[in-house]
């Protein structure tokens, strides 16, 4: 059996969620959901589309706010059985299988994006910031990992389920609650939530230029219903704030499209923004790395040619 | 009087391009400069803003090969006061490895007489990306832990944490010292090095340490980069010339509102 720590939104389990269950039926063996806290209406449902047969409920005063260590007692409780223990690779997720790994006296590989041989199990894995990937042996009887955000599509299983729920019993300690979440503070309504949602994101690094370099491609953004993200130069100059960061330690986004201006395409940014699925660079290097990488490419200071972009969209959106 | 413990590791300054040594079990560093992730400028920061509030000790730590003293000489320009090298092939450690040798110095310099409050990491080191070594400290260390920490500060006997929560508002958490907190960068702006700094810190000696601790690795097999794409970029059109065909293409993909 191989037992899945689904993380949930108001939606349902949550799209990497989704993606986990999808991954992990590549390891062949029956899938078992384990859900903290109140589930959203449906998610049973849900589960089942996704091929689980039996969903763990963890619930009490344990869980109505989060702390990792009460959330990998409830995952090694209900990991009796089971040959792997996986979960999103989340902040979430990461830490939780970190704990878990720990109690189970095993090897962990977070960010996993495929398996290459099942006996013995040996995983690939992101790291480097997901520009390379690591061939890892799990040679323990179980197997700790994460599935890394986008490694597959989330896919409904081919012979739907009706999972049957049972509540799982959990022996919590003092010990288990002394790291836990005591209030949560709403975030700014537009911070980096927007952007790793939004169909377009417009990317601007050093071409911006400086922090008053930002008006043309913010209009841009408004004109094309987009988000801005910048690259880490941008933020550690303090030219925009670090919420807006697409990198290896921002934001990851896959967009629609990625319109990346004035930015060189080093490894570190590249990994937040390589599964956009069109890539057009404007910059004054034909040879930077941003520009051989991407799809399309305008070779062109970003101050003259985002202004020319907007104009021609505002020309067309008027006719 | 907080004292602090900061884990850094040394990883090479990647830029556009990584190429791996023949054997595929590396980074293959020989041409490239060194550094430690931003992660860890963020954990070293937040170190010495503790110890300078608090009057205590901010003690850099690093398990890694001689070379590494460049980036603990750093962390000590910064304003850390005392530095620990734990001399070892990082490459034949995995993160259990790691975490084991740091606890083993975090208990000898208690015995020694000084206990550190607070230790603290990266959230990931940003090379092999493991996401367990804080977590896998506490558990030997016994001491609670929070992963991915922006922001934190001593108040007493507790220290009062935030972290990004997944629907994007912020998690406090408070929690009883001692503690080992991993830090993510985004809460606070590191420091520039001054030259007073740079100087002071040339004349601090560096603890270094043998481990007694045979390595258990990391389970690596290989490394491998993605297949090297021949470039399938369509030019557009040079300098502002090219506003109608980036238009066409916005049309065409159905982004334009």
């Amino acid at each position: 059996m191989i037992l899945v720590l689904v993380e949930t939104d108001d939606g349902g389990a949550s799209e990497v969620s989704r993606e986990t269950l999808t991954f992990v039926r590549r390891l062949g063996d029956d899938v078992h959901a384990l859900v903290v806290g109140d589930g959203p209406a449906g998610l049973v449902g849900q589960l089942g589309e996704f091929g689980v047969t039996r969903v763990l409920h963890a619930d009490g005063d344990a869980f109505t706010s989060y702390a990792a260590a009460a959330w990998a007692a409830a995952v090694v409780a209900a990991a009796r059985d089971a040959s792997a223990v996986v979960a999103a690779g989340t902040s979430r997720g990461n830490e939780v299988m970190a704990h878990v790994a720990c109690r189970l006296g095993v090897s962990m590989a977070a960010n996993v994006v495929a398996v290459e041989s099942a006996e013995p199990l040996v995983v690939s894995r992101q790291v480097l910031g997901g520009s390379a990937l690591e061939e890892m042996a799990l040679p323990e009887a179980v197997a700790v990992l994460t599935v890394a955000g986008h490694a597959c599509d989330p896919q409904a299983a081919e012979a739907p389920t009706t999972p049957e729920v049972q509540p799982l019993d959990v022996a919590i300690s003092e010990q288990d609650l002394r790291a836990r979440v005591v209030r949560t503070e709403p975030g700014e309504p537009d911070e980096s939530g927007s952007l790793k949602s939004a169909r377009v994101v417009v990317g601007a690094g050093r071409g911006a230029g400086s922090a008053d370099g930002f008006k043309d491609l913010l209009e841009l953004t408004e004109l094309l219903d987009a988000s801005l993200g910048v690259s880490r130069v941008v933020t550690s100059l303090g030219w925009r704030p670090h919420h807006e960061q697409v990198g290896q330690t921002g934001s990851r986004v896959s967009p629609d499209l990625y319109v990346a201006c004035g930015i060189s395409g080093a490894i570190q940014h590249w990994a937040g923004m390589s599964s956009s699925k069109t890539i057009l660079a404007i910059n004054t290097d034909a040879d930077a790395p941003m520009v051989t990488k991407a799809h399309y490419a305008v070779i062109g200071d970003l101050h003259e040619v985002v202004p020319a972009i907007n104009e021609e969209l505002r020309r067309r959106s008027s006719r | 009087m907080t004292h602090v413990l900061v884990c850094i590791k040394r990883v090479p300054d990647l830029g556009g391009e990584i190429r791996l040594t023949d054997d595929g079990m590396s980074v293959d560093d020989s041409s490239l400069g060194h550094t430690v992730s931003p992660h860890e400028e963020c954990a070293v920061e937040l170190a010495i803003q503790v110890a300078k509030d608090t009057g205590g000790q901010a003690t850099v730590l690093t398990v890694g090969s001689s070379d590494a003293v460049e980036q603990l000489r750093n962390a000590l320009a910064l304003g850390c006061t005392g530095a620990v090298l734990v001399e070892a092939d990082a490459s034949a450690y995995g993160p259990a490895d790691v975490a084991t040798v740091i606890a083993d110095v975090v208990r000898s310099h208690e015995a020694a007489g000084t206990s550190y409050d607070l230790v603290l990491l990266g959230n990931d080191a940003s090379d092999t990306g493991d996401f367990q070594v804080g977590v896998r400290l506490s558990y030997l260390l016994d001491r609670p832990v929070v992963a991915g920490v922006s922001t934190l500060a001593v108040e007493g006997d507790t220290v009062v944490a935030q972290a990004s929560s997944p629907d994007g508002g912020t998690e406090v958490y408070e929690v009883p010292l001692p503690a080992v907190l991993t830090v993510m960068e985004g809460g606070i702006e590191p420091r520039y090095p001054s030259i007073p700094g740079r100087m002071k810190a040339k004349k601090i000696v560096i603890d270094e340490v043998v481990p007694a601790h045979e390595p258990s690795g990391s389970g690596r097999v290989r490394l491998k980069l993605p297949p090297a794409q021949p470039s399938q970029v369509t030019v557009l059109g040079e300098g502002p010339e090219a506003a109608a065909a980036v238009v066409d293409l916005f049309e065409k993909l159905g982004v334009t509102r």
